[in-house]
């Protein structure tokens, strides 16, 4: 009885093969034109990310050969690492604002340029994105007006009216809120321009027949058309959004230093950079690598689901 | 340009509405405007303007004297400089243009294809966006050190080609074009590189001069310096950058440094967005 259970089981699933072989055949172009682009991901993505993974068991210091160590990295970063929880609080608050403001500011942004007429829409356009174009010039900016000293535009300004200066950069009390600040401000990038892009691809006749349909302003028009029809395009930004929102370094780093005051504004990816070009510990730093991948792969998982609901 | 005229004229816009898209624009605009507005009048501020307090954003008398500063070390290089250039135009367009042909080919099959296989593809591809790119250069290094690209350009321009979010960007586009244009095309004989050439690639107009911008971005501004260290393969920002080093007295120098570096990926930035808004004009992808 059971016997035959299995041999049919086996028939199956020798049959299922068998199709799917079939169906790889016909589609013997798809492979074709995929060839390329999996191979140089296979070799500059796939093998890198496994390496890194494995790394993340071993003690590693780069210059000599990696010492397979088990889960000790994990438990060290769990039980005894009190700056990495300091730094996922911080990257968890930093992420649950920067990631979700900067996505509907980029989605907001791209569709108010879009009503507007086609010369302003391409200033329009340069002019929001400029924060991403002058990146390099961004940090010195933004150094100008938070500065501690009495020169700092906040502070020379504070002064005028009768105020204390208030050390910006280096109060535990203000630099997550400054660091929050510059980080949506300069949160208009990849997604973004892919709204921009995607708001073009949108056919026109559909707005036409929607106004016959009697669709009466331009919030309808927003919820009924454009935002099923950018539904790609939303998927594209939410993992942009998710991408820049969990690896936020560069600003706190740039503005409060590494390390900063108490830690305030220590996140994750600050953390793995210093265990990794500091302290020499790969391995380690992989560790954090990997914890950070799963929660933006579970956040990631969210908001798809949320965002399959659009529209319907 | 009619079309645009009528569109603007739809009863479905309010007056009050369209007061409030512009005051808002303008309002964070401005907001937004400033570092690239700091930047170029940077670029033509004398010394002792640049090092003035309390700082100012515009700039008083402007000179031409950071580009003659810079122009002056240039020349004074041991390398010529235009070597530099050189290295860093091959650079940015050769991996740009290989980006945008692998890219596209791979998310073509990707969207519009359902084969075995495809769709675990993609996943992994969307997954590897999110893994941290700090902690893989190190065993990035490892695998171009293996096969000896070390000191080439093909170690630069080979992970820019497979960069996941391209064929992301791409696919993405490409799901929006109608099954029934590719049928009608098969039917008419087209050949499948035919199809992606002639009908997929121009209906995906903004989507591939987006990609170019990302890339450029990506590549021009990139010293490469984990890879390269051979003087005459090295780029322009890394010989910009041992400019900028010179401190205070440099710091003119370093002002015009920052433009140049921007001019290019600005230029292409507007290139390709004035091309993507007219597409407009031919309405998106229809049936």
């Amino acid at each position: 009885m059971s016997n035959n259970t299995i041999s049919l089981y086996l028939r199956k699933k020798k049959r299922e093969r068998q199709i799917m072989w079939k169906k790889a055949k016909a589609n013997k172009s798809c492979y074709l034109f995929i060839l390329p682009y999996l191979l140089l991901f296979t070799l500059c993505f796939v093998v890198p990310i496994v390496m890194s993974l494995f790394l993340s068991f071993t003690y590693f210091n780069v210059l000599e050969p990696p010492e397979f160590r088990g889960m000790q990295n994990y438990v060290n970063l769990i039980l005894a690492d009190d700056v990495f929880l300091t730094a996922v609080k911080n990257t968890f608050v930093l992420a649950g604002i920067i990631g979700p403001v900067g996505y509907i500011a980029s989605f907001l942004f791209a569709w108010l340029i879009n009503e507007l007429p086609r010369y302003l829409k391409a200033i329009a356009v340069v002019v929001f994105y400029a924060p991403s174009l002058a990146a390099a010039a961004t940090m010195s900016i933004w150094q100008l007006i938070f500065s501690n000293d009495p020169y700092g535009w906040i502070n020379s300004f504070m002064q005028t009216i009768g105020q204390e200066p208030v050390l910006w950069l280096s109060n535990p009390k203000y630099m997550l809120v400054v660091v929050i600040i510059v980080s949506v401000w300069s949160s208009l990038g990849a997604g973004f321009l892919g709204f921009v892009a995607g708001f073009q691809g949108i056919d026109r006749s559909q707005y036409e027949a929607a106004y016959v349909d009697g669709i009466k302003n331009r919030m309808q028009e927003l919820w009924y058309i454009t935002l099923p029809s950018m539904k790609p395009m939303l998927m594209f930004g939410a993992i942009n959004s998710i991408t820049t929102a969990f690896n936020v370094s560069d600003i706190p780093e740039q503005l409060c230093g590494n390390p900063s005051t108490d830690y305030a504004v220590h996140t994750v990816v600050t953390h793995l950079k210093d265990y990794g070009s500091v302290r020499y510990e790969m391995g380690y730093a992989s560790a954090i690598a990997t914890v950070l991948f799963l929660a933006m792969l579970l956040c990631n998982k969210l908001v798809q689901k949320l965002l399959r609901r659009v529209g319907n | 340009m009619k079309k645009i005229r009528m569109r603007r004229r739809q009863p479905n816009r309010s007056r009050g509405g369209d007061l409030g898209v512009y005051i808002m624009l303008t309002l964070f605009g401005v907001m937004f405007a400033i570092p690239l507005v700091f930047a170029v009048c940077q670029a033509f501020k004398p010394l002792d303007e640049i090092y003035k307090f309390p700082p100012t954003i515009f700039v008083h008398n402007p000179t031409l004297n950071n580009f003659k500063d810079l122009f002056v070390i240039m020349g004074q290089s041991w390398v010529p400089f235009s070597r530099y250039i050189f290295n860093t135009v091959f650079i940015t367009a050769v991996g740009t243009a290989g980006q945008l042909l692998i890219a596209s080919m791979g998310a073509y099959v990707l969207a519009k294809y359902d084969f075995p296989g495809s769709r675990k593809l993609f996943a992994m591809i969307t997954t590897a966006i999110m893994f941290n790119n700090y902690i893989t250069s190190i065993p990035l290094y490892l695998v171009m050190a293996k096969f000896g690209w070390i000191d080439t350009f093909i170690a630069p321009i080979l992970p820019a080609l497979a960069a996941p979010m391209g064929l992301f960007l791409m696919k993405q586009f490409m799901e929006g074009i109608p099954d029934s244009l590719l049928e009608a095309a098969k039917i008419d004989g087209a050949k499948e590189w035919g199809i992606f050439t002639k009908i997929v690639m121009p209906n995906v107009k903004p989507a591939w001069l987006t990609l170019i911008i990302f890339s450029v971005q990506g590549l021009w501004g990139n010293a490469q310096s984990q890879y390269i260290y051979s003087e005459d393969l090295k780029t322009l920002p890394y010989a910009l950058a041992q400019v900028t080093a010179g401190g205070v007295a440099r710091a003119g120098a370093g002002a015009a440094v920052t433009l140049v570096m921007l001019i290019v990926p600005i230029g292409i930035f507007i290139f390709s967005e004035s091309n993507i808004l007219e597409t407009m004009a031919s309405s998106g992808i229809k049936e």
